[in-house]
């Protein structure tokens, strides 16, 4: 409290914590609603990895799941200020909690000669996909999974040459089962 | 069940809500609307300009307290809002614009006068609204006014297409119930949490050097009373924002008033050296904590707000309270009544500190006789009002020493563009706060480049006749500008010198005001005398002041209270770096 100073004073910082979140909003299913969410995400230099969006079982609810990489002081600010936009109802982190993660993809890939056919087939098994559409020289292949699957499924047909590609980015609702302390885990 | 044109239903509608005053301008897609008012027993000001009807509707709503409504027509009417739209959001200002959209067929097609409204206002209001349905009217326009005025308030915008205000329906105006129950995300109502309240009460019981850090928010919840008793029963200085400014008495021994960028020394000082700070409906803006890292170092941190999503924003904060401010502040004086303790006793080494910091720099500038000062422009405006008029402020130089020199005492006295920094605010915010509160001497400190920005509304004031005061700090600068040029920018004065301007005086007069001028420090008490005895017409006051006066102290941005400039050296320049510890 004297008049001196003797060494710059720092007010103590909380460590940054950066990890991946999955944030799931209910909102009014109001026309403009989407993008107010991601005006919000702009507006403010947040980064989505992944916003999937659609009407619920309740016609005028919609649900939407958001996935962002950041530190726990952006990602609390984040759903704050979805918080606060009037017409959502409902925001949860449930990264932390016991929750189930899709994504669909469809993925046009060159299939070549016989032998990469094959190989493509071996994989399409493994990692229980489906071939939607075939042409001369291309498979469409359809493959659900959680975000690593479907990495590591895109990351195996790379080589063979990927035409085109289409995600639904990350779908996330928590399980009920965990609720209960008996019922079975069924993945 | 009535049937009625949609523009009669937007009218019933606002006088459901008591709206007695309407600022704004008409054009083709909100004529049926003005139609529609000609007969409706409001008072509608014509403004010259929509950027200040919104202003002006702000101003009536900080200085009443009640939701302010603006009008403006399609395109370019409603892009003319968007200042003003974003200014009232900035610093939770309720207000309703209604804005006349092209008819529902046209829109999407670049029609006449077509501008996508809602778009272009989303990140600028608290919420807003295009009408689709004339069965949603009357709802969306409650709906508008609950939002606005509740929580945390802010503008709500309403874009209504032309055919729907020409478009006849039967209508019922929703309940109250009806409204609530429509937004079921919407939770204004928040009570502040109890352990979190009784953790305050033991933080402040603890604390040995606590200063109370108050903003905006204790005066949008009128909660000064509650603010009072908390910090004479806890013997706890105040130092207020530029927005929290007549929320405590500056007056009062315990006043530390603004701390921040151009806080005092021994605001900021105590800021600095203090082992607890409670925020109080403030929200740490780099205005006022300049470095983040080393604003109040060594403090816990208790911080009161309505919004959650001001907490732990810009600074991690040690407990948390949401809720409304007045209402936590009323649990918080009974917790720390609860328990005996020697508040006098507790506070004695810390307020003596705070006593030596003030007699050793109190808020000072050089006086002159040879030309008038800024400050001293204040001071009189001070004296002369008795301390009890309403001063709004543009933005600059003039604004900070509207801020430093007159000395607030109650809620809703100083209006200014804290937040956005809209130069332009003033003249018409203190038109809007005549209208509100034409009983009090309405005063609005303006530049002479925020003044030339909404100078059009003269004839407004002139037109409607509302008394207000404008005092023209005049520098012939961009001022503010002009010093952070002189400090960090070698003195390099680009584009801001204001080297020609109108002939206040005769502009006043050309518009049917009362134009005053003084050049010297002898004529501005005659000069105000005169101005006040004038009472059914605008007046205009050109205050010719040095043109290099600076604004100090100061902490430049980004800087640590550290490295406060303090005072004026010889040629009026800030020397010191002032090391404060
Ligand atoms: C609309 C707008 N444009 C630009 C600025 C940047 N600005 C801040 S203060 C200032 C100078 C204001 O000049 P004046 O009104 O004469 O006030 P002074 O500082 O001279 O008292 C400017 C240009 C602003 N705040 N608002
Ligand atoms: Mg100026």
């Amino acid at each position: 409290m004297e008049q001196e100073i003797k060494t710059v004073k720092l007010r103590p910082e909380p460590p940054k914590r950066i990890g991946r979140h999955i944030i799931v909003v209910r909102v009014q299913h109001n026309f403009g609603v989407l993008t107010r969410i991601t005006n919000l995400f702009a507006s403010r230099g947040y980064n989505i990895e992944s916003l999937t969006v659609g009407v619920t079982h309740e016609p005028n609810i919609a649900r939407i799941t958001i996935v962002v990489k950041g530190d726990e002081r952006v990602i609390e600010q984040i759903i704050k200020q979805l918080r606060k936009l009037i017409e959502t109802l409902r925001v949860r982190d449930i990264t932390t909690i016991p929750h189930i993660e899709r994504e669909l993809v469809l993925i046009k890939v060159h299939t070549g000669d016989e032998k990469a056919r094959d190989e493509i087939m071996r994989l399409v098994n493994i990692f229980r996909a489906k071939i939607v559409d075939v042409s001369i020289d291309t498979y469409t292949i359809e493959v659900t999974g959680d975000t690593n699957k479907i990495e590591a499924f895109i990351d195996l047909l790379r080589p063979f040459g990927i035409k085109d590609l289409a995600r639904t980015g990350t779908l996330a609702i928590s399980r009920e089962s965990a609720k209960y302390k008996y019922a079975k885990q069924i993945e | 069940m009535a049937v009625k044109r949609g523009a009669d239903i937007i009218v019933d509608v606002l006088l459901a809500e008591g709206v007695d005053t309407i600022f704004g301008l008409p054009g083709g897609a909100i004529m049926e609307v003005y139609d529609a008012l000609f007969d409706a027993p409001f008072r509608n000001i014509l403004t010259r300009h929509e950027q200040a009807a919104a202003h002006m509707a702000d101003g009536y709503a900080r200085a009443s307290g009640k939701v302010g409504v603006v009008m403006a027509t399609s395109g370019p009417g409603a892009t003319n809002l968007v200042t003003g739209l974003a200014t009232a959001f900035m610093d939770s200002v309720p207000l309703v614009a209604i804005t006349g959209q092209v008819p529902r067929h046209y829109i999407g097609t670049d029609a006449f006068q077509e501008a996508d409204v809602v778009g272009i206002t989303r990140p600028i209001t608290k919420h807003n609204f295009l009408v689709t349905d004339i069965k949603d009217l009357p709802l969306i326009i409650r709906q508008a006014f609950y939002i606005a005025r509740t929580g945390r308030p802010g503008p709500v915008l309403i874009d209504v297409p032309k055919d729907i205000t020409q478009q006849k329906s039967d209508y019922r105006i929703p309940t109250d119930d009806e409204v609530e129950k429509s937004l079921p995300g919407y939770k204004p109502h928040v009570e502040g949490n109890y352990v979190q309240i009784k953790k305050a009460a033991e933080f402040i019981r603890k604390a040995k050097r606590p200063v109370l850090y108050v903003g905006g928010g204790v005066i949008i919840s009128g909660a000064s009373e509650e603010l009072k008793e908390l910090a004479e029963l806890t013997k706890i200085p105040v130092t207020t924002t530029n927005m929290g400014k007549g929320a405590f008495p500056e007056t009062h021994p315990l006043a530390l008033h603004m701390l921040g960028m151009h806080g005092t020394y021994y605001a900021n000082m105590a800021v600095y050296n203090a082992d607890l700070l409670i925020a109080v409906g403030a929200r740490f803006d780099d205005r006022v904590t300049g470095k983040i890292q080393e604003f109040a170092p060594e403090a816990k941190i208790i911080h009161i707000d309505i919004d959650p999503a001001s907490i732990s924003k810009n600074i991690t904060v040690d407990v948390p309270i949401v809720g409304d401010v007045k209402n936590v502040l009323k649990k918080l004086i009974k917790e720390l009544k609860k328990k005996p303790f020697e508040w006098e006793k507790a506070r004695e080494a810390w307020l003596k500190q705070i006593e030596k910091w003030k007699n050793e720099h109190p808020l000072t500038y050089e006086k002159s006789d040879k030309v008038i000062k800024p400050q001293y422009v204040i001071e009189e405006v001070y004296n002369i009002t008795k301390g009890d008029a309403i001063i709004t402020a543009g933005v600059g130089q003039h604004q900070m020493w509207a801020a430093m020199f007159y000395k607030y005492s109650f809620p809703r006295q100083f209006l200014n563009s804290g937040g956005l920094g809209t130069m332009g605010y003033g003249f018409p915010a203190a038109v809007g706060a005549k209208i509100a509160r034409p009983e009090k001497e309405v005063i609005a400190i303006e530049g002479d480049g925020s003044f030339i920005m909404n100078i059009q509304d003269i004839a407004t004031a002139v037109q409607y006749r509302i008394p207000v005061k404008v005092v023209i700090i005049n520098n012939e600068f961009l001022g503010m500008v002009r010093q952070w040029q002189e400090f960090f920018y070698d003195s390099r004065y680009a584009s801001v010198c204001l080297s020609v301007q109108p002939d206040f005086v005769k502009l006043a007069e050309s518009f049917g005001a009362v134009g005053l001028r003084a050049k010297k420090p002898k004529e501005v008490r005659p000069v105000l005398e005169e101005a006040m005895s004038i009472n059914d017409r605008p007046v205009i006051i050109d205050m010719v002041v040095d043109r290099e006066e600076n604004v100090l102290p100061m902490v430049p941005a980004g800087k640590s209270y550290r490295e406060m400039l303090l005072s004026p050296g010889e040629k009026g320049k800030a020397e010191t770096m002032y090391l404060v510890g």
